[in-house]
């Protein structure tokens, strides 16, 4: 058995596209492997890279592939042999089975006596079939964004190839890969190591060589090295903690070969800039770890990561230069502050005009102005239920919503649009709930993240994204396929998600409605709003397809009533006597359609004296109904529920002994209809006919 | 932006050691590191630039397959940026050391880790990641993939593979090596503000003149002229003069270019390289209108568009030229 060692040696890989390539070459590896019959069923694949490397170890790799013998039946033995003379068709036969006629046997089948042959084939060595194969496995990688760099551009990858290391044991397996013919040797790291090569004796000895050229190559390891360096640089700070924050940890371990980690501060007075921009400035633009009190609140220093290691007098040259960068930059966003204080957000609505929202549609006043008509709407609807709202409060914060776009530091600081207007609106004195509202706009910014905590702010974000996504229909801008370039799909989800986490009394066609969308476009909403429903609540609330099915069928409109109505359904599928219902229900659904395709009529249940069973089913239906129905007006689903799977005696007993399709029409027609209006009575929680029964 | 603070950078400048790279000595150094590397250097182009990447020296070398090095400083104007000489990091012209590698040898990470060495840094303490940024202009139809480099956190350098230029898919690609001198020197000298890094110094006396000295005023009058002063009507009127001259050139390219009556020597002299200086000139002009706040939102797109026409249809006409 033999192991096998891929490495690709790349310029730096920009970090976030690695994990998912490292991902992807093992598994290519490995299909790759099985599908050519070298890989022994006890064998263990390992995924490695760096910013500079992608690497695949497969231990457990048949040098060749095993031998096989293949049987191939021709002609029958008749027409082949004539008195025992192969005759062309044998000839042509052993010809096409690559073996002598001599070798040619008589095999008995049930049809009767053939010729037979059996083909042996050598397996192919290891070596040749990964030399043939693996080049275009690894050219296949997926990337986000590919460059060329060779002239007459043959190929594309991410960054360019510059060294390729393939290897089965000790010795190399001569492949190419973008003009880089494979060999022994790997690089180290550019500065701890050096240019000189890395010369590899065996393929499973990869990770611990690379070590020693000052590489660690398991993204793992890597990560675990950061951490406890981490954790001790911060010991040097009493009762200081660093602060967690997974996104930022997979950067820096995708940004390194050797990491260490240096611990800086810079001036108490700039904790007085908000926490949000203190943060930023250091996780988004300089990748530093905030380190923060046994409270939570940041104290003055901060954690780099670096690719590399330094002697004590580099790392004060490291941190002095840091520090320098981070005060700068400190020091501007304090600038900003400073300098933005002195237009309050009051004076800025009318400069919302140089700001382009979109080019066919218009300047952020126009989209203020159409947020505010959107946001009365909505408050109107929700008045009558909602006691908290401050409507003057909600308004104010539309109109002052976007007018952060004109300050200095969102300019600098994008990212931070809505909280830096929050921060504003706070120090400006506009009001709490203003604040809040501005500061909340753009969340929930993802599927994870939490919703606006005050009524205005839910308000203020429905408003505006329901307006974006309208106008953006209006103008044919509808996101397609995986084409959506205005993230209306994002805009979508999170009106969604406010509704479902809100205690806001607003239906989905409220919300188009007060987007002003009519006619098509408003069907075009609505339906689109509906997708993002059986979006949220298949991938992020992981109801079964069935289940999301059943309970849209009853009504899709109100958010929150379809995840309890969804919500009691799964509890109640897991009864015996629930799933018979379904199932029963499903046949009842399948009758009426068959009846429909054969034009029966349906008729009135009393209008004929029915069977013993199908009277006991209506009786039992319609007192049951008027329970039901009591259920589901006070939202009590799982109870509803319940009630309905009390039917199945009377369901059962109706189909074991009724022929509901009778040869009188009169009598069929009253069947048709008692099923209709069991149908109809019991499907206003879900349709259950949806739910797949096993 | 305008602010009512006084001009405080240059009153207490800090001390730089003696021996520390002055602003000029940086440039001579990666001058001479990439001249002994077979570049051609060329002076900075006198005609208004946003970046480097607009000289003619990299916006059209790049085009069509002759191989080409060339190295340039280039004085990078953005009107926009201009802060009355009052922030210590921002300016409105910042000075570009611009390198054009056209094909990038296979080393040419490794070269350039040579040229700060060159420049007096230390890679062994010092931290240095390649961190992606890829970069796009897109009123130039140019776009390419690269990296900021970053040394001690502190973007140093883009360094980019073009991959399109005028719109054209380019084969070589090439490398451009963008160098913010400004920031290097700073950091070199280790000051907090650009207008204290000492630019040279006296050989007898070893007296410093500091940026401040040679640029402040600069700053001050062109982004009091640029926000404040600049004449819109006028501004606006020669824009529209420079796109009409480079439009007229351009529609006289396009028919001779492509006519099979011309020789090759009335192609050869065609002034393509002058329609390109009056589309950088309408770039500079929109870029001040911008500063002045001139430029409303439903015009924005199309001036660009305008530009872009200009300057994508200078490239088109460019290659062809070279290929004819």
């Amino acid at each position: 058995m033999a192991d096998f060692l891929l490495e690709i040696g790349l310029e730096e890989v920009p970090a976030r596209m690695i994990a998912g390539a490292e991902a992807e070459l093992g598994r290519r590896v490995k299909d790759l492997l099985t599908r050519e019959r070298l890989l022994v069923p006890e064998a263990k694949l390992t995924t490695y890279s760096t910013p500079r490397r992608l690497a695949v170890l497969a231990e457990g790799v048949q040098p060749s592939q095993a031998d096989t013998e293949e049987q191939l039946t021709g002609p029958s033995w008749k027409v082949a042999f004539n008195d025992g003379a192969p005759t062309a068709a044998a000839e042509a036969f052993a010809k096409k089975a690559g073996v002598p006629v001599s070798a040619l046997q008589k095999v008995a089948n049930a049809k009767g006596e053939y010729v037979g042959a059996t083909v042996r084939r050598a397996g192919r060595a290891a070596t040749e079939l990964l030399a043939a194969e693996l080049p275009k496995e690894v050219l296949g990688l997926y990337w986000p964004k590919n460059m060329y760099w060779r002239a007459g551009k043959p190929e594309r990858f991410v960054r360019p190839v510059r060294w390729v290391v393939a290897m089965l044991d000790a010795a190399v397996v001569p492949l190419e890969i973008a003009g880089i013919v494979a060999g022994n040797a790997s690089r180290g790291h550019r500065v701890l190591h050096g240019p000189a090569p890395v010369t590899l004796d065996r393929a499973k000895s990869y990770a611990e060589t690379m070590l020693t050229a000052r590489v660690v190559v398991d993204a793992a390891e890597r990560r675990h090295r950061i951490r406890k360096a981490l954790d001790a640089a911060t010991r040097t700070v009493p009762g200081a903690r660093w602060r967690e924050d997974a996104l930022l940890m997979e950067t820096v371990v995708h940004l390194t070969e050797w990491p260490t980690v240096i611990l800086g501060s810079f001036e108490r007075e700039y904790l007085a800039l908000p926490e949000e921009v203190l943060v930023t400035v250091m996780r988004d633009h300089q990748k530093y770890f905030a380190v923060e009190d046994t409270e939570g609140k940041l104290v003055p220093h901060f954690l780099a990561v670096l690719n590399t290691e330094v002697d004590e007098e580099g790392c004060g040259i490291v941190r002095h230069g840091n520090e320098r960068v981070l005060r700068a930059r400190f020091k501007d966003a304090q600038f900003f502050w400073d300098f933005d204080q002195k237009t309050p957000l009051t004076e800025r609505v009318e400069s919302l005009k140089q700001v382009t929202f979109q080019k066919d549609l218009g300047s952020y006043h126009w989209k203020t102005q159409e947020n505010l008509r959107v946001a009365r709407e909505l408050a109107a609807a929700t008045k009558p239920a909602c006691t908290t709202l401050d409507e003057s409060a909600l308004l104010k914060a539309v109109e002052l919503a976007k007018t952060d776009l004109t300050t200095e530091l969102v300019k600098e600081f994008t990212e931070l649009q809505g909280v830096i207007g929050g921060l504003y609106a706070r120090a400006q004195g506009l009001g709490e709930r203003v604040a809040v509202a501005i500061y909340d706009q753009y969340t929930p910014a993802s599927m994870e993240d939490n919703s606006p905590v005050s009524v205005e702010g839910q308000l203020l974000g429905i408003a505006d994204r329901i307006q974006t996504i309208a106008a953006m229909f209006a103008i044919g801008n509808a996101p397609t396929g995986s084409k959506d370039p205005f993230a209306l799909r994002r805009a979508a989800n999170g009106i969604v998600k406010i509704l479902a986490e809100s205690e806001l009394p607003l239906t989905l066609v409220e919300v188009v409605e007060a987007s002003g969308a009519e006619g098509a476009n408003r069907e075009q909403v609505l339906a689109f709003l509906r997708e993002r429903l059986h979006f949220y609540l298949k991938e992020v609330r992981c109801f079964g397809y069935d289940v999301v099915n059943a309970v849209l069928a009853a009504g899709a409109d109100d958010v929150r009533d379809v995840i309890a109505r969804a919500e009691a359904l799964c509890k109640a599928r897991e009864s015996a006597d629930f799933e018979a219902i379904s199932a029963a229900f499903k046949r009842m659904k399948n009758i009426l359609r068959q009846a429909e395709e054969k034009g029966f009529a349906l008729g009135s249940p009393k209008s004929v004296k029915l069977a013993a069973e199908a009277q006991q089913l209506a009786d039992a239906a319609g007192l049951l109904a008027e329970e039901v129905t009591l259920l589901r007006q006070a939202r009590a689903y799982p109870r509803a529920l319940e009630v309905i799977a009390t039917l199945r005696p009377a369901v059962d007993a109706f189909f074991d002994k009724v022929m509901v399709l009778d040869p009188d029409e009169t009598v069929r027609g009253a069947h048709l209809g008692l099923i209709d209006e069991v149908l109809r009575g019991f499907s206003g929680i879900a349709d259950f006919s949806e739910i797949v029964t096993g | 932006m305008k602010r009512e603070l006084p001009l405080s950078s240059t009153l207490q400048t800090p001390v730089v050691p003696p021996t520390a790279l002055t602003f000029q000595d940086l440039l001579f150094r990666l001058q001479g590191f990439w001249a002994e590397r077979g570049c051609v250097l060329q002076q900075p182009f006198d005609v208004e630039v946003g970046a480097g990447t607009m000289a003619p020296e990299t916006f059209l070398r790049v085009l069509g397959p002759k191989p080409y090095k060339v190295g340039y400083a280039q004085p990078s104007r953005r009107p926009a940026d201009g802060r009355y000489g009052e922030n210590p990091n921002r300016l409105f012209k910042h000075t570009q050391f611009q390198l054009i590698l056209k094909p990038p040898p296979v080393n040419v990470q490794e070269l350039y880790l040579q040229s700060l060495e060159a420049i007096g840094i230390d890679l062994s303490r010092h931290d240095l990641k390649f961190e992606e940024d890829n970069w796009e202009w897109p009123a130039g139809g140019a776009w390419g993939v690269g990296w900021q480099v970053m040394l001690d956190g502190l973007e140093i350098t883009q360094f980019t593979y073009f991959q399109q230029c005028g719109g054209q898919d380019l084969d070589p690609i090439c490398a451009e090596l963008t160098y913010g001198l400004e920031r290097i020197a700073a950091f070199l000298q280790d000051v907090d503000s650009i207008y204290d890094i000492v630019w040279a110094r006296d050989p007898e006396t070893g007296a410093p003149v500091t940026y401040g000295e040679v640029r402040l005023e600069e700053e001050l009058q062109l982004s009091v002229y640029n926000f404040e002063v600049g004449d819109i009507a006028k501004l606006w009127e020669h824009f529209n003069l420079y796109e009409a001259e480079a439009k007229s050139l351009l529609e006289r390219a396009h028919d001779l270019l492509t006519s099979e009556k011309t020789t090759a020597v009335e192609k050869k002299r065609f002034p393509l390289l002058a329609a390109y200086e009056l589309a950088l000139n309408c770039s500079h002009l929109f870029n001040i209108l911008d500063a002045r706040g001139a430029i409303s939102v439903t015009e924005r797109v199309g001036v660009i568009g305008r530009i872009r026409a200009l300057v994508v249809g200078v490239a088109k006409a460019y290659a062809l030229q070279q290929s004819s």
